[in-house]
């Protein structure tokens, strides 16, 4: 049995080996994901430009210009001349902001009207936007502060009843790629694993090749074995590559266990790989494979908490995602690089993986002796 | 010859979804023999070599291959069993001696490096060992799919239309060496479309729509038809198949060349049948060929199978 399942573990490794696409897939693949995501995705985009309008020339105009350019957040890029010319800035998408500081505004002010100042904001995409609108309040409070001295004093606000103490935990910074690039273990690991699996099974049956090899004294559950083996090897090679780019591209912290994290990997990709093998059952060929393993990956993607926070999903979402694996390994690879979780925290997540490991192996097995027999 | 039959099944049936593929299909063969499988496409020719190799489990049915049970003793069986299937089942991305290997690895052979040493110098493919198995034309996959299936020295070769689209010269090679292996004590079944090839095999076996319809050696099954054969000569002979095949009496008429061949069941309406034609042609008694026979089973089969439906 043994010598048997070595033979088809030999022959898919040769086959691996000599398929360009294979080896792009295993190392090319999640490199270029890694710089994609990595790099370019930023939840907390700066320098963003911005247009004033000022019609009121006064100190304080220029602190609060000079305030919100110092928050890093904005960039002046743009001084419109006349009128509505801002607008048309903002419209045209030219500025992301625009700053609109109304006649006589020094005036109101020290006289305690409360003038208005106005931030218009093209907030289509509310992301772009939002970190940045939340910095202009305390901007602007703290330019006026240093301003407004002596008699003006009185004008500056008062602290509030509360003091509030705010502590962000495990990724102070907020460092965007801190969250991506582990979540990013998980999205290669499905991608490659369940396409690659689905794909490879389903080939040997379109090109008429299982029937030849069910027909040696090869057992059903070897061949099955003999294809599982090299793309856990390979799955433990990409975790690895990611692990590596984690570390010296993104600097990323890693806090918990290697070998807890290893551990869960190994589980997650064989539960991925019992899943591309129960679909490799289903499929015909091997672009309906393809496609399956597509509908997998888009939930996988974006409900699995990698590329939208799972809490801000509507209730039918979440349902669907926690019947992802995704959804699960990527808890667990968060929790275990960031959060220095450690078994007892880790449990309940590994606890679901290997239920759906059960389950899908079952299935996989059954439907796989169906399909042969 | 006289011990127990090599292949020796009864009443094997297969359906699909419903459909019945083969029907009650009983088959003894004797050691050394080949056997040729004949019927029109999907008559369940390769389902039923799918059985006998154990690939398959029939729905109803037993027997015994080499002594196994067909039902309990499936691994046994395809140790022993080389199986070439219909479409080239090797692997295109692995070299013809890497395929060699991968199956010598999978029977658990000794002597690995050996034996693919000598199945590339039968071949001649010493010197192309390492050329990718998807690159060669297709009569030189089909006779690296022979090497590969007959690698382990199995006791039964089963051959599914292992010459389709092979030129004649590798095709009479490949018969030359069925033939050697037959006699070396190896069992072969072979299923095929070629009349040609169905001449070559020591016996052969019809089938249509599942269900055996002839069986022998070929004079057996030509002599068992009851037909007659008639073939006109002259001018335009060749043009009247279709006038011919209309009138009673007349089985089928095809033309072959400048003549025309017609055969039917009885000997005198085939000769009152050509009767308008007497002057004008020459006409010859002639033996039905294997065709004849299988294409007229072929018609009645198909005959039979509208009945059962309707009934």
């Amino acid at each position: 049995m043994w010598q048997r399942i070595g033979a088809m573990v030999f022959k898919e490794v040769r086959q691996m080996a000599r398929d360009p696409g294979t080896l792009a897939m295993m190392f090319f693949f999640p490199i270029m994901q890694l710089m994609i995501f990595g790099y370019a995705i930023n939840s907390d985009p700066r320098h963003l430009p911005l247009a004033v309008e000022v019609s009121d020339n006064s100190q304080y105009s220029r602190s609060i210009v000079a305030a919100l350019q110092n928050t890093t957040y904005f960039d002046v890029t743009q001084v419109p001349g006349g009128y509505g010319e801002g607008d048309r800035l903002v419209a045209e998408g030219k500025v992301q902001f625009l700053l609109t500081i109304p006649p006589n505004f020094a005036r109101d002010l020290v006289r305690g009207d409360k003038p208005q100042l106005l931030l218009t904001a093209d907030a289509t995409d509310p992301a772009a936007t939002g970190p940045a609108v939340a910095a202009v309040g305390e901007a602007v409070t703290y330019a006026l502060g240093h301003d407004l001295t002596g008699p003006l004093a009185r004008l500056v606000p008062g602290a509030g009843p509360v003091n509030l103490v705010l502590h962000k935990s495990y990724n102070p910074e907020g460092i965007t790629s801190h969250n991506t690039v582990p979540g990013l273990l998980a999205i290669i690991l499905s991608m490659t694993m369940v396409m690659l699996t689905a794909m490879s099974v389903t080939r040997e049956v379109e090109q008429g090749t299982m029937e030849n090899l069910l027909a040696t004294p090869l057992r059903p559950i070897e061949v099955m074995i003999g294809k599982i083996v090299p793309y856990i090897v390979m799955g433990v090679v990409q975790m690895f590559v990611v692990l590596l780019f984690a570390a010296v591209v993104f600097h990323v912290p890693f806090v918990g266990s290697f070998t807890l994290l290893s551990s869960v990997t190994l589980l997650f990709i064989v539960v991925s790989l019992a899943l591309g093998f129960t679909m490799s059952t289903v499929a015909k060929s091997q672009v309906q494979a393809m496609q399956m393993s597509m509908f997998y990956l888009m939930p996988s993607i974006l409900l699995s908490g990698f590329a939208f926070p799972f809490r801000g999903m509507p209730w039918p979402a979440r349902w669907l995602a926690e019947v992802l694996p995704t959804t699960h390994y990527i808890v667990l690879v968060r929790g275990i690089m960031l959060k220095g979780w450690d078994l007892s925290l880790a449990l309940p997540q590994i606890g679901v993986l290997a239920l759906m490991l059960a389950v899908l192996t079952f299935v996989a097995v059954r439907r796989y002796q169906d399909t042969i027999a | 010859m006289a011990e127990t039959p090599v292949i020796d099944v009864r009443g094997l049936t297969k359906r699909f979804g419903g459909r019945t593929v083969v029907d009650h299909f009983d088959l003894k063969l004797d050691e050394g023999r080949i056997c040729g499988f004949l019927g029109p496409n999907g008559s369940g020719k390769t389902t039923t070599l799918r059985m006998i190799c154990g690939l398959l489990i029939p729905e109803e049915g037993e027997g015994t291959v080499l002594g196994l049970d067909l039902r309990t003793q499936r691994a046994e069986i395809k140790e022993q069993v080389g199986y070439m299937t219909q479409k080239f089942g090797l692997f295109g991305d692995l070299s013809i001696a890497e395929n060699l290997e991968f199956m010598a690895r999978v029977h658990g052979l000794d002597r690995r490096k050996q034996r693919v040493d000598e199945a590339l110098e039968k071949l001649g493919l010493e010197t192309r060992a390492s050329q990718l198995a998807g690159k060669l034309s297709g009569g030189w996959k089909q006779r690296l799919a022979l090497a590969a299936a007959v690698l382990h020295r199995p006791k039964i070769l089963l051959l599914d239309e292992p010459t389709a689209g092979v030129d004649p010269l590798a095709r009479r090679e490949f018969w030359d060496q069925i033939h050697a292996f037959a006699r070396e004590g190896m069992t072969v079944l072979v299923s095929t479309h070629y009349m040609d090839e169905a001449e070559r095999c020591h016996e052969i076996a019809y089938i249509a729509y599942g269900v055996m319809l002839a069986r022998g050696t070929v004079d057996e099954v030509i002599a068992g038809s009851g037909l007659y054969a008639l073939t006109g000569e002259g001018h335009g002979a060749d043009r009247l198949a279709a006038e011919i095949e209309a009138r009673s009496g007349v089985a089928m008429a095809a033309p072959f060349g400048t003549t025309i061949h017609v055969c039917g069941p009885d000997r005198d309406a085939l000769r009152a049948a050509v009767a308008p034609w007497q002057d004008r042609f020459h006409w010859k008694d002639s033996e039905p060929t294997l065709e004849d026979v299988f294409i007229n089973l072929m018609r009645t089969a198909r005959d039979n199978s509208v009945v059962v439906e309707h009934a």
